[in-house]
């Protein structure tokens, strides 16, 4: 069974726990401003959302790709980026509708969340359980997914 | 079944492995005009400054790729089209056959009517080949002049200054790339540029290249001259449909009408990417987009009504664009030139080079310009294609545009 | 590492910026942050000078761990001199502008001199600019921090301010960043206005790194969170109800103070209580707590994210503050609640949002406030003072007014600004005045609980739980228990719990952690991520010399051991308390103790014998 990250916001203290794990993990310092998981905060309504790839099925930056850097590691279901194909032209940045793509001046790639590869760091530093790795048909991803759902400009006719 | 694939880009790749995906059995044929294998335009800029060797291009990496995939690739250019037979004929060759023909040909780049600009000095900047003739033009210190500030001219800006080049670039708009940045956002791109050593020429024509000694000179409308021993003539593209013309196949604008399954006016023929005159998902209407976001939908699509007509409805693409011009990265989306009473919100900062503009139409984002911004960038195309209501928090995104994310958020969180 | 080794000094008068190596020599010996900033104060200014003239420095300093993964590591203190208690202050805080900075690759950042004019300081990395602030002079924390927001446009620019309060000279104004955390205590926000500092903001995107043993660290600060989780206090305790889980625990045992500490027990704790924060509304149905927060890295989250009834008098036509904002601490509530005799959950929780909209310290602001009800009710203040409001204790409107003015300084504000000492000083009833070194006393009966006796009387920046949280062991038996109603044992664990706080504080870290771990815990942490062996005796040894350092400031600055004191009140007043009755503090059986366990003369001196032992300087 694939398992996938599910994020229950009503969970999250927002101590950005997750944001120094994903960027240590990836960038080899703690520096939140390098993580592909980001916590938003909702001052005033006093709540805090993580928010990251959710490796949806449309997987826009797949398809956006020119060159065939994002393709889809079959073990975890995550779209990776080969850093090595990747030429940094941007378009699947424009292309998630989630804005979970993000490109990397310093390196000239894109980076998005690839699960760390089936242990996702951000998961194992939630303090909370906010953020789970869980199987992929447990509640909560479904409506995640549903947002992409909203995106999509097809229309099945049947 | 048989599958026709004319185009071997984006387009037309996409849409063989989408065929292939549904159907284990069909034939599937791409014919493309180029001895490459198949590539993407949007890697030259890459390969110019030789952060990739040509491979990086292919669209598809492994060499046996489409072999594996059972996709013949033929090359060869297409000249024509039976329809009685259902055949399409190959210049010096033979003519394929096919049940279900898509035309993914792409676009070309338009000649500027200049006096001149068949100089064997002008180049366009399009193909492999192009890229070969353009790294080997240029050593430090070389005058070259460059036609158009559009995105294709900017994105190989940075290309043609890395390698020595001593640049003019002749715009006739009255900013860099018109087509896809606002006022604000285009005068900031050059100032950029103009920091960079660039000469920018906004406002400005070509009208005549001359010989001059080993190179030409390139005229201008405001009386200028300007030497070069490389012109790039970027002025634009226009659909590659031109082997369809006295066809039954209706051109709009060059492009090829297509309904909202794909098809053609012809039946069992179809279009897609940049030759397919298609739905604009922002204003219903129909159009040429020329995007490589959109080329992939388009042929994404097109392959599912292709396996079975009627199964998938195209709702219409967003327009979007990223550009990189040096280091400076823009994007815009949607109706970012804004809507008849809608309302807009911009955030400007000229000394860092950041700028966003938003357009609202009632409590709906409809479209959007960035300059400087790379983070999130992709929520804009979420807000515009979700069209989510906004509500109150439109008037946050009005006293602060970079909200995005948040409200984003709100709107698809709200429980 | 992970020191960034780099200096920000910014002086004010000449309006300059520039960069200098961080003294890693004294990093060796003083840690960072608290320690190694005192340091600083040290070599570079005159501790006899006027704390709030442009002699005086103002240094905001991160800690080794502060912006790494270490639970609680995102913190940063303000170290200055105090106009106060004329004392060296430390002023701790969480949020997030601590890490931020430490990202943007600063340790520390030093005022000097003063701006002619209003200015603050823009950190974006490596660059620092100032830039005037006349448009942000005369607007709240609130607005500030909005005004810079849309300047920046990046949502993830950290900010510290000063308010109005700070600008109209209250002494105990708190710097306060991210809205609603506080660089509280000892008037560090008043210091920062005198230098015409209205704000420091911040964006660091450079990530802290250069960590020694990478593995290590990583393994080490998974099992201490783990402890952190497993821990009744930190796992269950604090993200359940904060620090106001103290509240009723507190009250029961008879050491709640109340009504001026003429009480240690107050009727109406739990009406401001943790438990009574979570108690649905009769308005509209929700609990004034929203959520529990968490500053950067804190695994704990006991941070209060509250909002007051709408339909409550204080708020009831300001649609401004009916959102969300930092909610009720145990010390803000006690000092504004249980000491001023008000047991109105809404008013306390507005009021202490105005602490945080315009920079006050809410216990110094509650504590003077309390006294200023008790000069009032002995007819000492009248009408004509406070514009014909009745100052009595357990009035919700006078404490919401007196509120409102400090934040200001208008009328009445002006007096209430001057703290404790000066305001009962100013009204011939110094006796009336529940403070040691100039500073209000938090929320801990010494009479109850004799420990924090001696920690009121011996901490260096004046009455503060903060220093030695002996509360811990005598209330709670971390890390074991002892009997708060006696003496004995106490010097030593004042001493001990001075000593380790000093080090966890200097490290980066938050004391809040120290209900689960000991420097044990923190130690391997530590080792881990800086150069250099970090064993629990070197922890220990430089909380020690800290202690020492800011010790010997205060002596220059003129202080002595006759202020390690306490007021006569809870020296001579019994508790009418059940559970504490007829108790004093009985500071004189403990304080000679300390001296000779700190190795200091029979009047509180520093000698040559501790000077060499810790190489302190001068």
């Amino acid at each position: 069974m694939q398992r996938s990250l599910t994020i229950d916001p009503e969970k999250c203290t927002g101590c950005l726990q997750c944001e120094m794990a994903c960027s240590f993990e990836n960038e080899g310092n703690f520096n939140p401003a390098k993580s592909r998981i980001k916590v938003f905060t909702f001052h005033e309504e006093g709540r805090f959302v993580p928010y990251t790839c959710t490796q949806c099925d449309e997987a826009w930056c797949m398809q956006a790709c020119p060159v065939d850097a994002i393709k889809m590691n079959f073990t975890t279901g995550a779209m990776e980026v080969n850093e090595q194909t990747c030429v940094g032209c941007k378009v699947c940045t424009i292309a998630c509708p989630f804005g979970t793509v993000n490109y990397n001046v310093d390196t000239g790639k894109v980076v998005k969340c690839d699960l760390c590869g089936g242990d996702p760091a951000c998961a194992t530093a939630c303090p909370t359980q906010a953020i789970t790795y869980v199987d992929a048909s447990a509640t909560g991803l479904d409506k995640m997914r549903a947002w992409a759902s909203k995106t999509d400009n097809a229309q099945a006719t049947t | 079944m048989k599958h026709l694939i004319i185009g071997a880009g984006p387009a037309g790749v996409v849409a063989a492995e989408t065929l292939r995906k549904l159907d284990e059995n069909a034939s599937i044929t791409i014919l493309g005009d180029e001895p490459e294998p198949p590539y993407s335009r949007m890697a030259i800029p890459y390969l110019l400054i030789d952060n990739i060797d040509e491979q990086g291009t292919y669209l598809r990496k492994d060499q046996d790729y489409f072999k594996r995939q059972n996709i013949d690739v033929v090359v060869g250019r297409a000249e024509s089209l039976d329809p009685v037979n259902k055949t399409v004929k190959v210049a010096e060759g033979d003519s394929l056959p096919y049940d279900k023909l898509l035309v993914a040909t792409g676009s070309r780049p338009i000649k500027p009517p200049v006096p001149g600009i068949d100089h064997e000095k002008v180049t366009s900047c399009w193909t492999l080949e192009d890229a070969r003739k353009i790294t080997s033009g240029i050593q430090q210190g070389t005058p070259v002049v460059l036609i158009g500030a559009g995105f294709i001219g900017c994105i190989i800006l940075e290309a043609l200054v890395s390698a020595g080049a001593d640049l003019t670039v002749v715009e006739m708009g009255n900013r860099m790339v018109p087509r896809m940045l606002d006022e604000k956002c285009g005068s900031m791109l050059e100032a950029w540029c103009q920091n960079k050593g660039v000469n920018v020429m906004t406002s400005t024509t070509v009208t005549a290249i001359e010989p001059k000694g080993d190179g030409v000179l390139v005229k201008t409308s405001d009386g200028n001259e300007v030497e070069a021993e490389l012109v790039i003539s970027a002025a634009g593209v226009k659909p590659n449909a031109d082997f369809l013309e006295g066809s039954d196949v209706k051109l709009v604008d060059g492009g090829i009408e297509i309904d909202e399954f794909m098809q053609s006016s012809m039946d069992g023929v179809y279009a897609a990417g940049d030759v397919a005159y298609g739905r604009d998902f922002s204003t219903g209407e129909f159009g040429i987009q020329a995007i490589q976001p959109t080329a992939v939908d388009h042929a994404r699509l097109a392959a599912n009504n292709m396996h079975k007509h009627g199964s998938i409805r195209h709702r219409g693409s967003v327009l979007m664009n990223v550009l990189d011009t040096m280091g400076l990265i823009s994007a815009s989306y949607g109706q970012w030139e804004g809507v008849e009473g809608g309302d807009s919100a911009e955030l400007l900062d000229e000394n860092n080079f950041r700028y966003i503009q938003l357009q609202f139409d009632q409590d709906r984002l409809v479209g959007a310009n960035t300059l400087g911004m790379t983070q999130h960038v992709g929520v804009l195309r979420g807000l515009i294609q979700g069209k989510f209501h906004l509500g109150h928090w439109k008037q946050k995104l009005m006293n602060n545009p970079l909200l995005l994310m948040e409200a984003y958020l709100a709107a698809t969180q709200a429980s | 590492m992970t020191w960034t080794k780099k200096v920000l000094r910014v002086n004010l008068t000449e309006g300059s910026v520039n960069e200098e190596p961080l003294n890693m020599d004294w990093a060796a010996e003083y840690i960072g942050q608290r320690g190694l900033a005192t340091r600083y104060m040290v070599a570079e200014t005159d501790p006899d000078c006027d704390a709030l003239g442009p002699d005086n420095k103002l240094i905001f300093a991160t800690g080794p761990l502060t912006g790494t993964a270490v639970s609680t590591a995102g913190r940063y203190s303000v170290i200055t001199k105090s106009p106060l208690t004329g004392a060296i202050a430390c002023s701790n805080s969480g949020g997030f502008l601590g890490a931020e900075l430490k990202s943007a690759g600063w340790d520390m950042i030093i005022f000097e001199g003063k701006s002619p004019s209003p200015v603050m300081l823009n950190i974006i990395n490596e660059n620092a600019e100032l830039v005037p602030a006349d448009d942000l002079w005369g607007k709240s924390v609130w607005e500030t921090d909005k005004l810079i927001h849309e300047k920046s446009g990046d949502p993830q620019t950290r900010v510290a301010a000063v308010g109005r309060s700070a600008e109209a000279g209250c002494l105990y104004s708190a710097i306060i960043n991210d809205l609603h955390r506080a660089a509280g205590r000892s008037g560090v926000g008043t210091v920062m206005a005198s230098k015409n500092l209205k704000a420091v903001a911040v964006r660091g995107t450079r990530g802290v790194g250069n960590i020694k043993d990478p593995a290590r660290f990583m393994k080490s600060v998974a099992e201490e969170k783990q402890v952190l989780a497993e821990n009744a206090v930190t796992g269950q305790g604090l993200p359940a109800l904060g620090t106001q889980v103290l509240m009723n625990v507190i009250n029961e045992i008879g050491a709640l103070p109340a009504k001026n500490m003429q009480l240690s027990q107050f009727e109406g704790a739990h009406n401001i209580s943790g438990e009574a924060m979570l108690e649905p509304r009769k308005s509209d149905g929700k609990p004034n707590l929203t959520t529990n927060a968490a500053c950067f890295g804190c695994t704990i989250a006991c941070g209060r994210i509250s909002t007051v009834d709408r339909t409550h008098f204080s708020i009831e036509n300001k649609p401004e503050y009916w959102g969300n904002s930092g909610g009720l601490e145990y010390e803000a509530a006690w000092a504004m609640g249980a000491d001023t005799g008000v047991d109105d959950l809404d008013a306390v929780t507005y009021v202490n949002f105005v602490c945080n909209e315009d920079g006050m310290d809410p216990i110094s602001f509650g504590a003077t406030v309390a006294a200023a009800m008790e000069l009032y009710e002995k007819g000492v203040i009248t009408k004509e003072q406070t514009d014909g409001v009745e100052l009595k204790f357990g009035s919700a409107e006078a404490l919401v007014w007196c509120a409102e003015r400090v934040a200001t300084g208008e009328g009445f504000g002006a007096d209430l600004g001057l703290g404790s000492k000066r305001l009962c000083e100013k009204y011939g009833h110094p006796e009336l005045s529940m403070t040691v070194k100039g500073q209000e006393f938090p929320a801990y009966d010494p009479r109850g609980i004799q420990g924090m006796g001696l920690t009121y009387a011996t901490s260096n920046r004046g009455a503060c739980h903060l220093r030695s949280y002996t509360v811990a062991s005598e209330v709670l038996g971390i890390p074991e228990k002892t009997d708060p109603a006696v003496t004995e044992g106490k010097a030593g664990l004042v001493k001990a719990f001075q000593d380790a706080t000093a080090a966890v504080d200097s490290m980066g870290l938050c004391v809040f952690t120290t209900f689960a771990w000991t420097l044990d815990n923190m130690a391997p942490q530590m080792d881990a991520a800086c150069e250099g062996d970090w064993t629990v005796d070197r922890l220990v040894e430089a909380g020690e010399r800290i202690w020492n350092l800011e010790r010997d400031y205060n002596i220059k600055a003129g202080l002595s051991g006759a202020d390690d004191n306490l007021p006569e009140r809870l020296l001579k007043e019994a508790s009418k308390a059940a559970p504490t009755e007829g108790q004093v503090c009985n500071l004189d059986q403990m304080l000679p103790e300390y001296y000779q366990l700190r190795g200091w003369t029979a009047d509180g001196q520093v000698t040559d014998e501790v000077r060499q032992k810790f190489s302190l300087p001068g």
